[in-house]
């Protein structure tokens, strides 16, 4: 991998041409009680653009992805969501623009209480959409994870990757103007972890959501990096040798820092120790 | 050493008594601002009112029993066991109706919510929501304050019901007197301000009940061990609240009401 000669792959979105960020943190600081998790945090996430966001556990990766949606406030700096500055923002002002983005949670988080479809269904159950609609639109979801015979169960029926899916279809019913994937794949066997890589690609090259996933798994970022989905056969296929996917690309946090910000290129090039260290 | 542990205990109370403040006024505020959720109100009104139904007939009953042996073994000291009926209907309507069932349903839903809304704190399933665009403080505790203020009301009526019945069984099978005579004596003597002494308690003990329970299960943290801490704290602090909020509405029910 390291020695491969990596170029874009063709077609990818155009980056520079774009309006403004979806997602724009700048000198992000956060702290519990005590000493900050990580500050001077800065990125964005371009319209079209899938981020990884890599690092090892315990260093605010999930804390970071919570700070987007507000869930979290910030000590210092800046969080601009949908090109609002949402570090102040009344928690009443905050429902409409997070109803805009979803999050698939670490372990789901799904609704213990109700079965799948109600699960799927949230936002629209809250917004009294009629039940017909909500039926299609949850087989429609559920038919992109592959989950549609799942559609009257309940959570505590399901496997850990069919509570991921759920939680991806939950988060995509709603045709999300940006995905937050909090370590998708994380202890999940590597058959049912390539099948959740596989939906965050259908979702980055069908519908070209923008979005940002945490993980600590190198091959998942890679993965992301060097497939794409092919419509017609409907499946994850590779790229050309040597090609990557452009709008997909790399942010590194170690000891409350960010340490790296880049393409896979300048990941597999980079001089930082624990990037090396990390990579090997 | 010693001075700073006072010093922090002493904040770290000053600040939860502030936020249970800030916590338990966005819960009621919330019912006169959309959305409101009517469904998850009929819902909680089922649970908390339905399901507390069986420990308040059964603890009323028998608290009336009790009270009705032992005002009449007493009041025979004095030749007065004719008014049994008096003291059973005018001590479970005016007081023991209304804590009673305060206690009871304290035990069984304040307990309830703090452990299920902790459970969801703790599986991430609150932030999911807020994630979905939902307040769960609309969504997850106004409904429950609401439902348990209506239901404490006629959990407390139907407590008071049967507490005199329970006083009249024990009156008319137990000490062979007789029943026409205690429910005379019961009716006859009870008046408005009575009534309202022992109505008004359990719009407080219902805002109480519900407004800890969910304060101590939407600040659930430390995983499951946590849950069972938040369903501690929610039972004591609000059984003992309800019994000190008692008597101050007791203190000023009698100057307002004597």
């Amino acid at each position: 991998m390291t020695g491969a000669s990596l170029t874009p792959a063709s077609p990818s979105p155009d980056l520079n041409s774009r309006p403004g960020p979806v997602v724009a943190l700048r000198q992000v600081a956060v702290a519990f009680d005590g000493p900050s998790v990580f500050e001077n945090v800065s990125f964005a996430v371009a319209p079209g653009e899938t981020r990884v966001l890599l690092g090892p556990a315990g260093v605010g990766k999930s804390v970071l992805l919570k700070l987007i949606l507000g869930l979290i406030r910030p000590i210092e700096g800046s969080v601009e969501l949908f090109g609002q500055d949402i570090s102040h923002m009344p928690e009443e002002e905050l429902f409409p623009l997070r109803a805009r983005a979803g999050m698939v949670f670490q372990e789901g988080a799904l609704f213990d209480s109700l079965s799948v479809r109600d699960n799927v269904a949230y936002q629209l159950i809250q917004e009294l959409a009629p039940d017909a609609e909500i039926d299609d639109r949850v087989r429609e979801a559920l038919r992109f994870v592959g989950l549609e015979e799942a559609f009257a169960l309940f959570p505590a029926s399901l496997s850990g990757g069919m509570r991921r899916r759920v939680a991806i279809a939950r988060a995509l019913i709603h045709q999300p103007e940006l995905i937050l994937y909090d370590s998708p794949t994380g202890g999940l066997d590597p058959v049912t972890s390539d099948t959740i890589i596989e939906l965050i690609v259908k979702q980055r090259d069908v519908r070209a959501t923008p979005a940002l996933l945490v993980t600590h798994r190198l091959q998942d970022a890679f993965t992301l990096c060097t497939h794409r989905f092919d419509s017609e056969q409907n499946r994850m296929v590779p790229l050309p040798e040597g090609q990557t996917n452009r709008s997909t690309t790399f942010l590194m946090l170690d000891e409350g820092r960010l340490i790296f910000d880049g393409s896979l290129h300048d990941l597999l090039h980079s001089d930082n120790p624990f990037v090396r260290e990390f990579l090997e | 050493m010693a001075v700073q542990t006072i010093e922090r205990t002493a904040k770290n109370i000053v600040l939860t008594v502030q936020d249970y403040s800030l916590f338990a006024w966005r819960a009621l505020v919330n019912l006169f601002r959309p959305p409101v959720y009517w469904t998850d109100l009929l819902i909680q009104s089922d649970i908390i009112g339905v399901g507390s139904l069986p420990i308040v007939v059964l603890s009323g009953f028998f608290t009336g029993g009790v009270l009705s042996l032992q005002s009449a073994a007493t009041l025979s000291a004095f030749g007065a066991t004719a008014v049994t009926g008096q003291f059973v209907s005018l001590t479970m309507i005016r007081e023991l109706g209304a804590v009673l069932t305060g206690i009871m349903v304290s035990g069984r839903n304040a307990s309830s919510m703090a452990s299920e809304l902790g459970s969801m704190v703790v599986t991430e399933q609150v932030d999911a929501m807020r994630a979905l665009g939902v307040d769960p403080m609309r969504k997850l505790v106004t409904p429950r304050v609401y439902a348990t203020i209506a239901m404490l009301l006629l959990l407390t009526i139907v407590a008071d019901a049967f507490g005199i019945m329970g006083g009249a069984a024990v009156t008319v099978f137990l000490n062979h007197q007789n029943g026409t005579q205690y429910f005379h004596m019961a009716y006859e003597h009870l008046r408005f301000p009575d009534i309202m002494q022992g109505l008004v308690r359990p719009l407080f003990f219902g805002y109480i009940i519900a407004s800890i329970g969910c304060f101590y299960g939407m600040r659930t943290t430390g995983g499951t061990e946590g849950v069972g801490r938040s369903t501690i704290r929610a039972v004591v602090n609000a059984s003992v609240l309800i019994i000190f909020v008692d008597f101050l509405i007791t203190h000023i029910l009698l100057s307002v009401l004597p």
